[in-house]
């Protein structure tokens, strides 16, 4: 080991690797296995869906929406039709925005088992790994139940849902629910009870509450730091509004805050059981009525080419707040612009500091500590096949470039 | 037909036969592994499917690599692995090189086994490669001192007590278990011993929790990171062969009885029951040892290995051989 020589070395983590589920390069400077800087460097999996969207109506949209992501697919979707609805001022019935939280917190259960497994994968421990799975097949198996689909459902649309939940479905809910209320706990145990699951996970990747705050941080990366971050309480939405939900954190649990990955997979663990309740809770409270705002798709299509306007929303997907932005334009059956901005986003800014005086055993849970979603988070690169460059746009030349459009479209 | 014949023979058989044993070993390691985790788990054969499908493959020397050392280090690691059971007895049969090796040879095998991996994954020219290889050498460094403590300390007290036979060699302790031997303040030690001892298997083997030298989520696979073809072939053959040998000399000095004689059999079929039976226990052994524990655990870092092996393996493997040498001079 060639520690303390003061002489770093690089290692690529990335794009490809076996620990991470979705391309994305770390570039670290290791003094023997310690990490003494790290630089991120994404932009391997950009798709341009944004511009896609551009030649196509906001239903046609939503398919493309689902598609930015497997795991937060409804997530993205809720966001977009949100953005949509604000735009057009569209009212939702009660019972869908019932159905749609139903379905949110199902696909949070869904992400954060995947994620607890795959934490347990990243350093070794296999059994926990093909638990985790087993345990999430339940989920699965109930998402299908209720919209025919696994992983990408088409099941929302502007102004409602496009599923209801029959007695049959509700049945096949309520089984899951007390399945992973006695299943669930051995999970935890197996992970929380096992001291070299604690050593790897203990004081690893510390994120501090002040550098959360100042590198934005979101979602159960910043509830792992401590903070009181969750947008169903700070700024409820849907049916979250009926209920009483507290962020988890994992001072009320633990007393204490380490900010480490630990801390992290605690507060999704605990967050699979805040969900079970929001969804017990939602079953109870179901209201009847409709399912949609319009039911005729040409009547709702023809609406939305009338609509004039931006529209904004902001939901909590399970890794964070997810916000989309739509503008739509009267008389345009198309929409003029679309702007995503997923939770990795921010996140995986903090993965310098989290990265720092760590090992290089490490590197592989560190970066999936925030549960990247590294499709959701790539909007922007530049590839020049001519010249084999393939290098990512700054932002100031970012700026430049628009302003060089807008002057073109402007005609001056 | 002279006593070389015979041994040469014997010899080329048995390191054949030795050699599928450990495959098919590491076939049903990977089928308990999978059902103790719910799955279905590989076709018994698998690691024979792998081994011949890679014999055929193309084998590609990276470009900054060390060619010499790079292609020879599969080799002398599958060697010296494979070496080391011409010196072990096998149920009543005496090893093939009897007289000729002792445990001090044993551990020395072992060592250029592993040393043998450590330097193809330096002259492999990949970074991934060059941890990997530098975690095997700390790793080797950390449980080397409860080994050989272990070794040291069941020698001293075969030489001590007059167990007949040379206190290093492994017929000694085949010949006359040593559980007879001691009292008991002496079980506890050996009991210390043999925990201490187990807990170095799975480094030996390269195996979860101990596995940091290959861990596939963080250095790729780092050692084998860029072997390929007939190299990473032979590189899957000193694996299991390693995982077989360290088994075999558990077994051979905590738990040699035989069988063969409490049944009166004679001649030929006594050794067969006893060899037979030597490897049930090797078997036993390995999924005790190795399966259950890398089933039951996560990896650890190379720097919490360490300190483990340095400070409770290597205390407890201390604590042994006070015990014994109580044993002894009480």
């Amino acid at each position: 080991m060639a520690e303390g020589l003061n002489k770093t070395y690089k290692v690529p983590i990335g794009p490809v690797h076996v620990g991470l589920k979705e391309p994305i390069t770390a570039w670290l400077d290791v003094d023997g296995e310690r990490i003494k800087g790290a630089t991120i460097r994404p932009g391997a999996i950009h798709r341009g869906i944004e511009f896609m969207a551009r030649d196509r109506n906001p239903i046609q949209i939503i398919y493309l929406a689902e598609r930015i992501c497997g795991i937060c697919s409804f997530a993205h979707i809720v966001a977009f039709v949100r953005a949509v609805e604000d735009a057009a001022r569209i009212e939702v019935p009660a019972r869908a925005q019932y159905i749609r939280t139903i379905v949110l917190e199902l696909e949070r259960i869904h992400s954060h088992i995947l994620w607890a497994g795959v934490a347990c994968y990243t350093f070794g421990y296999d059994s926990a790994f093909n638990l985790g799975m087993i345990l999430r097949e339940k989920v699965m198996d109930v998402l299908e139940a209720l919209t025919g689909n696994r992983v990408n459902y088409g099941t929302g649309t502007v102004g409602g849902v496009r599923r209801d939940i029959t007695p049959a479905v509700g049945k096949v809910i309520r089984e899951m629910i007390d399945f992973y209320k006695n299943e669930f706990g051995v999970f935890y145990d197996v992970v929380t009870d096992d001291p070299i699951a604690k050593a790897r996970m203990r004081d690893v990747g510390v994120l501090s509450k002040e550098d959360a705050i100042a590198y934005c941080a979101l979602g159960p990366t910043v509830r792992g730091s401590g903070l009181r971050v969750d947008l169903r309480w700070s700024s409820p939405y849907e049916a979250y509004c009926d209920m009483d939900i507290k962020p988890v954190v994992p001072q009320d649990y633990t007393g204490e805050v380490y900010g480490d990955v630990f801390d992290r997979f605690l507060v999704r663990v605990l967050e699979v059981y805040q969900s079970l309740e929001i969804i017990e809770n939602a079953m109870a409270g179901l209201p009847s009525g409709d399912l949609m705002w319009e039911p005729k798709l040409p009547k709702l299509l023809n609406y939305l080419k009338q609509a004039d306007g931006t529209g904004l929303s902001s939901i909590e997907a399970p890794r964070g707040d997810d916000t989309h932005a739509i503008r739509l334009t009267g008389g345009q059956d198309n929409i003029t612009w679309w702007k995503v901005r997923a939770p990795t986003y921010s996140n995986a800014v903090s993965w310098p500091i989290m990265f720092m005086d760590n090992e290089l055993a490490d590197s592989p849970l560190i970066i999936n500590s925030i549960d990247p979603c590294i499709s959701c988070m790539e909007r922007m690169v530049v590839t020049d096949r001519s010249t084999g460059s393939g290098n990512i746009v700054t932002k100031s030349e970012l700026i430049e470039r628009c302003r060089d459009k807008t002057r073109r479209m402007m005609g001056s | 037909m002279t006593l070389l014949h015979f041994k040469l023979i014997a010899g080329v058989a048995l390191l054949f036969f030795a050699s599928l044993l450990s495959l098919v070993f590491e076939g049903v390691d990977r089928i308990i592994h999978a059902r103790m985790q719910l799955r279905l788990g590989p076709p018994l054969f698998q690691p024979f499917f792998d081994i011949l499908k890679l014999l055929g493959k193309e084998n590609i020397v990276p470009r900054r690599a060390i060619p010499w050392a790079f292609n020879g280090a599969p080799w002398v690691s599958a060697t010296a692995a494979l070496m080391i059971l011409l010196y072990i007895p096998m149920g009543s049969l005496p090893p093939i090189l009897a007289g000729s090796g002792d445990l001090i040879l044993i551990l020395y095998l072992l060592g250029l086994s592993a040393v043998a991996m450590a330097v193809g994954g330096f002259a492999s020219g990949s970074t991934y490669a060059n941890v990997g290889a530098q975690r095997e050498m700390t790793l080797m460094m950390s449980y080397e001192l409860p080994l050989a403590v272990v070794i040291v300390s069941l020698a001293w007290f075969a030489y001590r007590t007059g167990m007949p036979g040379e206190p290093f060699s492994l017929e000694t302790f085949v010949g006359m278990p040593l559980w007879s031997v001691v009292g008991w303040t002496g079980v506890f030690g050996l009991l210390c011993l043999l925990v201490a001892l187990m807990a170095v298997v799975p480094a030996e083997v390269g195996k979860v929790p101990m596995d940091i030298a290959e861990a596939k989520t963080e250095i790729l696979e780092g050692l084998i990171c860029e072997y390929s073809g007939r190299n990473l072939a032979m590189f899957k053959i000193a694996f299991s062969l390693r995982t077989l040998v360290m088994c075999a000399v558990v077994v051979s000095l905590f738990f040699p009885w035989t069988i063969g004689r409490h049944f009166g059999l004679q001649g030929s079929l006594l050794f067969l029951a006893d060899f037979i039976f030597f490897w049930v226990k090797v078997f036993l052994m390995q999924i005790i040892g190795v399966t259950t524990v890398r089933t039951a655990f996560g990896r650890y870092k190379i720097w919490q290995a360490s300190q483990f092996y340095w400070f409770h393996i290597a205390g407890l493997s201390l604590a042994g051989m006070v015990l014994l040498s109580l044993d002894v001079v009480l």
